[in-house]
């Protein structure tokens, strides 16, 4: 006899019309007195105040306008707002709660997070992680939430040193996982475009 | 058989002095692959690349969490949480169960969020062109909070079936669409839940993307007539079940690590 776990729940695609639970004023109606969006900060939020935003394209290059993303990331200090965040340094910041949700628009095809730039993070075995923002993307035709990372261009040290960038081999494939900076009216924009398939596929992580 | 299901003890791998609560390796075996071409939007949106495996770090382990005043009064009753001047038209139901772990344990305090099309099988949408009626009362989507055993409940009205292109003639079988989130961001989770009997579950091409016949009965709601309501409301009773950890986060509090 073996020894009896229960099983995770089959995953099941979120449709085309996952606006309507997750995002409802992007399906087109207003409902819930309180929407969870892609606004990530408050004006008391500690740390650099950034935007990423990028768009997402399939297999053919053709733009997929009904995804939905959600970041998850510590605050400036690299803490995580959880209980199960143990590192010693730093400290949580009670106005930022490290999450957001973004859908591409359906017509530019456009996400965008308003959010702060992550510190670095506690990795395993004393190692230390570069900044770094999860993403999971769910979507028609996606049958299982795709998980990846956002790092940034101008943390070159940190990410030569961050044991995941260090495992992936090809330098081509590596580079889909690095947001490059631009500055726009007194604001920094990081641009991370996801590609679900094909030559500059982005790397997915089995997490 | 017994009913008892096994749970993992804490951890053995020690990061700065604590037990890493890391999660259980995710069972792709009943799980759809990405690229499944009976369900036809999947060839052009999976990656063709295979998932590079990483171990958990924090970013993993933690995710987020809500609060009771984040949610309304009405949030998980979509009879009422859209009502204009009356209520939504269909089959009165309640959908309840729990949220439970790999190791047989409720999550407790998680965000459990649904939504849905109406008894006609039209969805409030936007891109929903469908030529049933919209029902002027019937938002579709809700969500709750588990309680402290991982219970949820919401009502609802028993969603239709509906047409949609992967070949010419498919329909949907009636289903509701659930997003749990967990305690970790490595447990988020999108799945659908169907209901006992319906004819249309073995033809859909969605449901069979998923090589696991027991995995696809998990999906399947029954009747749940000890928790309906006598000349009001039937219930379904549908529990999920979302990765296991080594150790809770609770419990290597306790051991004071
Ligand atoms: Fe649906």
């Amino acid at each position: 006899m073996s020894v009896k776990y229960l099983k995770e729940t089959a995953s099941q695609t979120a449709g085309p019309y996952v606006h309507i639970g997750l995002a409802p004023h992007q399906a087109g109606f207003d409902i819930f007195q309180n929407n969870f969006d892609n606004n990530m900060v408050s004006a008391t939020t500690r740390g650099a105040q950034i935007i990423i935003e990028g768009r997402v394209f399939d297999g053919s290059g053709s733009l997929v306008r009904d995804a939905l993303i959600e970041a998850w990331q510590a605050n400036a200090d690299g803490r995580y707002n959880h209980p199960g965040d143990r590192q010693e340094t730093g400290s949580v910041d009670p106005n930022f709660r490290g999450w957001g949700r973004a859908c591409t628009d359906f017509e530019t095809g456009l996400y965008r997070f308003y959010t702060v730039k992550p510190g670095p993070v506690a990795g395993r075995a004393g190692k230390v992680q570069a900044p770094h923002i999860s993403l999971w993307i769910v979507a028609r035709g996606i049958n299982m939430g795709l998980n990846t990372r956002i790092y940034f261009a101008d943390e070159e040290k940190a990410n030569e040193a961050d044991p995941i960038l260090r495992g992936i081999e090809l330098k081509k494939r590596r580079d889909t996982l690095i947001a490059k900076p631009s500055h726009k009216d007194g604001k920094t924009i990081y641009t991370f475009d996801i590609v679900l398939q094909g030559d500059n596929e982005t790397v997915f992580f089995d997490v | 058989m017994n009913d008892l299901v096994s749970h993992a003890p804490p951890a053995f791998v020690k990061e700065g002095g604590n037990p890493y609560p890391e999660l259980f390796r995710r069972d792709y075996a009943s799980q759809s692959p990405a690229y499944a071409p009976i369900y036809k939007t999947s060839v052009l949106r999976s990656p063709r690349n295979a998932l590079l495996s990483i171990d958990h770090s924090v970013s993993e382990t933690t995710g987020p969490m809500f609060g009771q005043n984040e949610l309304g009064m009405l949030d998980n009753d979509l009879i009422l949480n859209y009502a204009k001047d009356g209520e939504a038209i269909g089959p009165r139901i309640i959908v309840h169960g729990y949220i439970l772990d790999e190791n047989g344990r409720g999550l407790p305090n998680t965000l459990v969020e649904f939504w849905q099309a109406n008894a006609g099988g039209r969805y409030r949408h936007k891109n929903d062109t469908y030529l049933a009626p919209i029902d002027p009362n019937f938002g579709g989507c809700g969500r709750t909070l588990t309680d402290e055993n991982g219970y949820y409940y919401f009502r609802t009205i028993r969603p239709g079936a509906y047409p949609w292109r992967n070949y010419v003639n498919s329909w949907r079988p009636a289903h509701i669409h659930f997003s749990l989130f967990g305690n970790a961001f490595a447990q988020r989770l999108i799945t659908q839940m169907y209901f006992e009997g319906d004819p249309l579950i073995k033809v859909c091409p969605i449901i069979k993307t998923i090589p696991d016949e027991e995995a696809i009965q998990r999906l399947i709601a029954p009747l749940d007539l000890n928790a309906s309501v006598p000349d009001d409301t039937m219930a379904y009773r549908f529990d999920m079940v979302l990765r296991g950890r080594r150790s809770t986060l609770f419990e290597n509090r306790l051991e004071g690590n």
